[in-house]
C-alpha cells in the first residue's frame, strides 16, 4: 500500500520535473538523445567503421570549423538575432589567408591577425547595422554574405593550393589520443589522432558555455532573446549586447575559417558553400530557438555530431550521390524545427 | 507675394513627391540611367538585327533588361505577398526555380533525355510545373503559416534541399530540348522583335492588378502584415492568408522557372537562377516596401526588378565578373537598407530641418 503511494508519488514527482525543466534543458535532452540514438544505430546496423574511435575523431577534424562557426550562430540567435554571412565570411578568410602565404610567403601568425581582423570587420559593421540602426538582421547578413562571396572572387578566382612550409606543417600536426588506437590490417597499431582545429573548437565550446552560463553578460544574452522590453526595464543595454553578440559571432567566423583553412589547406571560391545553412541547422538541431532566448552552447555541439554523423551514415550506405546530403539534411531541420514548434505550443497551453 | 505662393507649392509637390513610395525606385533608376548617359552613351543604342532563323529582333543593352528583368519581375509580385504577409522573405525561390524546371524538362522529354519531338504539350508541361511549384509553396505556407516558423528558416529548407531534389527529378541526368517551339517562351515569338519574357510578365502583372482591383487580397494581407491579432479579431484567417501569399509565390516561380528553362532549352541545376533570390528580396527593398510585413506597393516592386536588372546590366558592361556582381550588389543593399532605416532618416530630416531654420534665420537677419 505504501509502497504503491510511493511510486505514484514518485511518478507524480517526475512529471512535475518535466514539467518544470526548462525550454532549453528540454530541448537539449532531445538533442542528446537523438546523437546517440544515431550513433548507436549506425554502430549496430554499419559496424565496422562506426566501431572504431577514429571514425569519431574524424567527424571532429572534419566538423571543427563547423563546430567554432555554430557556437557563434547560437550565441546571435540566442539573442533573438541571425547571420547568415559566416559561410562567405569563412571563404574569404581561408582565400585572403592562402594568397598572403601562398602568394606573399608570409608569417602564419600575420595570417591568424588577418583572419580576426576579417572576422572583427564583418562583425562590427553587421553589428552596428543590426544593433544600433535597427535593421533587419537577415538582409544585413545577407549582403554580407554576398559581399564576402563577392570579395573572395575578386580576391582569386582560381582554386589553389597552399604551399607554404611553416602552414604546412601546422596543418599537419596531429595530436595523438592514447588508448583510442586499433589495429590495421597488416597488425600495426595505429594511433587515433585529431587536428589542432579540434583543439580550438572544443576550447571556443567550454569557454562560451561557462560565458554564457554564469557571467552578466551571457545571462543578458538570454534576457534580451527572451523579451527585448523586460530586458531593457532590468537595466540591460540591450542594443550593446545585440552589438556583441554579433561582434563575437563575427570573430568566431574569422576564427573557424582559419580552421577550416588549416583543414583544407588551401583557398577556393567555392570553398564553404553552403556552411552557413549548415551551421544554421545543427543550431536548430542542438536545440536553439529561433524566437530567440533558448538555446544551449552543448547542445549545438552535438547539433553538429548528429548532423554530420548523419551525413557519414548516408555516404556510407550506399547513397554516395551528392544530392542525397542535400535532401537528408533539409529533413532533419525540417523535423526537429516542427518538433521545436509543436513542444514550444504544447508547453504554452500546459 | 505671388511668387512666394508657387515657390511654396513647388517645395510641398516635392516633398509629397519624396514621401511617396514609388519615388524610390524612379530616383535610383534616374541615378543609373544618368550614370551610364554620362560614362557611356552608347549604352542606349538598340540595334534590328536578325537571329539565325530570319526574324527580325531588337538588340541592345535597353532590351536586354526588359528580357532578363522580367522572371525577377515576376517573382518580385510573389516576393512582395509574401513579404506583406509575413514579414519575412522566401529565400528558396531559386531552388524552386530549378524544381519547376526541371519538372518542365522530365515531362517534355518522357524517359528519354535527348527526344527528337517533345513528347508531351509545352502546356501540359507547365501546368505540371505549376501544380509542383505550388506544392513546394504550400510545403513553405504550412511551416510558416501553421507551425510558425520564421519564414526565412522555413525556407532555409528547401533552399538547401532544392537544387538536389531538382537533380534527382531528371535522375540527375542533362536533358537538351531541340524543338525550337520551346525556346519561344525564352526567346522571341517568330516576327515579333520584342523578348517574350516581357510579355510573359505584363500578363502575370496584369492578372495580378486585376485579382488585386477586384477582390479583397490586398487588402487582406495588408491588414494580417501590419497587425495580425487584430485581424483575427476583425474575422479574417491570418494563417490562410499567409498560406495563400506562398501559393502564389509558387506560381510566380513556375513562370519565372519556364522561361530560364526555355532559355538554354537545358538545365544546369547547381547554376540556374543562381542568387536570384537576392534579387528578388533586393527587388521588394528597392521598391520601397517594408521589409517587416505590412503596407505594400505593388509597381514600385516591378520597378524594382527592373531597376535591379539595370543595375546589373551595367555593371556587366565594366567588365565585372559574374561571380564578383554579389560584391557590388551588396554594397548598394546595404545604402538601400542604411537610408531607409528609420533611425537614420529620422536623422536626416532633424537635420534637414536645422537646415532650413538655420536659413530662415539668416534671411531675416
Amino acid at each position: 500500500m505504501s509502497s504503491s503511494k510511493k511510486a505514484t508519488a514518485e511518478k507524480l514527482n517526475l512529471r512535475d520535473r518535466f514539467k518544470n525543466i526548462t525550454d532549453t534543458n528540454l530541448l537539449l535532452l532531445i538533442t542528446i538523445v537523438v546523437f546517440f540514438a544515431m550513433y548507436i544505430g549506425a554502430m549496430v546496423f554499419q559496424g565496422k567503421g562506426f566501431l572504431r574511435a577514429q571514425t569519431f575523431f574524424n567527424i571532429l577534424n572534419a566538423n571543427a570549423c563547423l563546430i567554432i562557426l555554430s557556437c557563434g550562430l547560437s550565441l546571435v540567435m540566442i539573442t533573438g538575432s541571425i547571420d547568415i554571412s559566416v559561410g562567405g565570411v569563412t571563404a574569404l578568410v581561408s582565400m585572403c589567408c592562402a594568397v598572403y602565404l601562398d602568394f606573399h610567403n608570409g608569417n602564419v601568425f600575420v595570417a591568424i591577425l588577418i583572419a580576426l581582423a576579417i572576422g572583427l570587420g564583418f562583425g562590427l559593421v553587421q553589428g552596428f547595422l543590426v544593433a544600433y540602426l535597427d535593421i533587419q538582421p537577415f538582409i544585413v547578413t545577407l549582403a554580407g554574405m554576398f559581399f564576402a562571396r563577392g570579395m573572395t572572387t575578386i580576391v582569386n578566382a582560381n582554386p589553389f593550393n597552399v604551399g607554404n612550409e611553416q602552414f604546412v606543417a601546422l596543418k599537419e600536426t596531429r595530436i595523438i589520443v592514447p588508448g583510442f588506437g586499433y589495429e590495421n590490417k597488416l597488425g600495426e597499431y595505429v594511433n587515433a589522432y585529431i587536428q589542432i582545429g579540434v583543439i580550438v573548437a572544443l576550447l571556443t565550446v567550454a569557454i562560451l558555455f561557462c560565458v554564457l552560463r554564469w557571467t552578466k553578460l551571457g545571462r543578458s544574452f538570454y534576457a534580451v532573446g527572451g523579451n527585448k522590453q523586460s530586458a531593457l526595464m532590468l537595466g540591460i543595454n540591450v542594443k550593446r549586447t545585440k552589438f556583441l553578440a554579433h561582434l563575437i559571432c563575427g570573430l568566431l567566423a574569422g576564427i573557424g575559417g582559419f580552421v577550416y583553412f588549416m583543414y583544407v589547406g588551401s583557398g577556393s571560391p567555392s570553398h564553404a558553400s553552403g556552411m552557413e545553412m549548415n551551421a544554421i541547422a545543427s543550431s536548430i538541431i542542438g536545440g536553439t530557438m529561433l524566437t530567440g532566448g533558448v538555446g544551449n552552447i552543448i547542445g549545438t555541439f552535438f547539433g553538429v555530431l548528429s548532423l554530420s554523423t548523419i551525413q557519414n551514415i548516408v555516404s556510407s550506405a550506399g547513397f554516395g550521390e551528392a544530392w542525397w546530403t542535400g535532401i537528408t539534411i533539409a529533413a532533419m531541420l525540417c523535423l526537429f524545427l516542427v518538433v521545436q514548434s509543436i513542444v514550444m505550443s504544447r508547453k504554452k497551453r500546459a | 507675394m505671388k511668387s512666394k505662393k508657387i515657390n511654396f507649392s513647388i517645395s510641398n509637390f516635392c516633398s509629397g513627391l519624396v514621401k511617396r513610395q514609388i519615388f524610390i525606385p524612379i530616383a535610383a533608376l534616374l541615378l543609373l540611367a544618368v550614370f551610364n548617359l554620362i560614362m557611356d552613351p552608347s549604352f542606349y543604342k538598340i540595334a534590328l538585327g536578325y537571329n539565325s532563323e530570319g526574324y527580325p529582333v531588337l538588340t541592345g543593352n535597353l532590351i536586354t533588361i526588359l528580357d532578363y528583368g522580367s522572371e525577377l519581375a515576376i517573382l518580385a509580385i510573389g516576393m512582395t505577398l509574401v513579404t506583406a504577409a509575413s514579414g519575412g522573405q522566401d529565400i528558396s525561390v531559386g531552388a524552386g526555380i530549378a524544381i519547376s524546371g526541371s519538372v518542365v524538362l522530365r515531362v517534355l522529354c518522357g524517359t528519354n533525355s535527348r527526344p527528337e519531338t517533345l513528347q508531351a504539350p509545352i502546356i501540359v508541361a507547365f501546368l505540371v510545373s505549376c501544380v509542383a511549384a505550388m506544392l513546394f509553396g504550400a510545403f513553405n505556407g504550412t511551416l510558416v503559416a501553421y507551425f510558425k516558423i520564421q519564414p526565412m528558416v522555413a525556407t532555409l529548407i528547401l533552399f538547401t534541399a532544392g537544387r538536389s531534389i531538382a537533380a534527382w527529378i531528371n535522375n540527375n541526368e542533362l536533358p537538351i530540348i531541340s524543338d525550337p517551339s520551346f525556346a519561344v517562351f525564352g526567346g522571341f515569338i517568330p516576327g515579333i522583335p520584342i523578348p517574350t519574357p516581357f510579355f510573359i510578365a505584363v500578363i502575370c502583372m496584369i492578372i495580378m492588378a486585376l485579382v488585386l482591383r477586384f477582390t479583397t487580397l490586398g487588402l487582406y494581407t495588408q491588414s494580417v502584415g501590419i497587425n495580425e491579432s487584430s485581424s483575427r479579431l476583425n474575422g479574417l484567417n491570418p494563417n490562410f492568408i499567409k498560406f495563400l501569399s506562398f501559393v502564389i509565390l509558387g506560381l510566380c516561380v513556375a513562370v519565372a522557372g519556364l522561361i530560364k528553362v526555355s532559355r538554354v532549352s537545358s538545365i544546369n541545376y547547381s547554376v540556374i537562377a543562381k542568387d536570384i533570390e537576392m534579387d528578388a528580396i533586393l527587388a521588394v527593398a528597392l521598391g520601397g516596401n517594408a521589409l517587416g510585413g505590412g503596407k505594400f506597393n505593388m509597381m514600385a516592386s516591378i520597378l524594382g526588378a527592373y531597376v535591379i536588372q539595370f543595375l546589373t546590366t551595367t555593371l556587366y558592361k565594366f567588365n565585372v565578373k559574374s561571380d564578383e556582381l554579389p560584391a557590388y550588389k551588396a554594397v548598394v543593399v546595404i545604402v538601400l537598407v542604411v537610408l531607409s532605416a528609420p533611425i537614420v532618416r529620422e536623422y536626416l530630416s532633424g537635420l534637414g530641418k536645422r537646415l532650413k531654420a538655420k536659413l530662415s534665420v539668416k534671411e531675416v537677419g
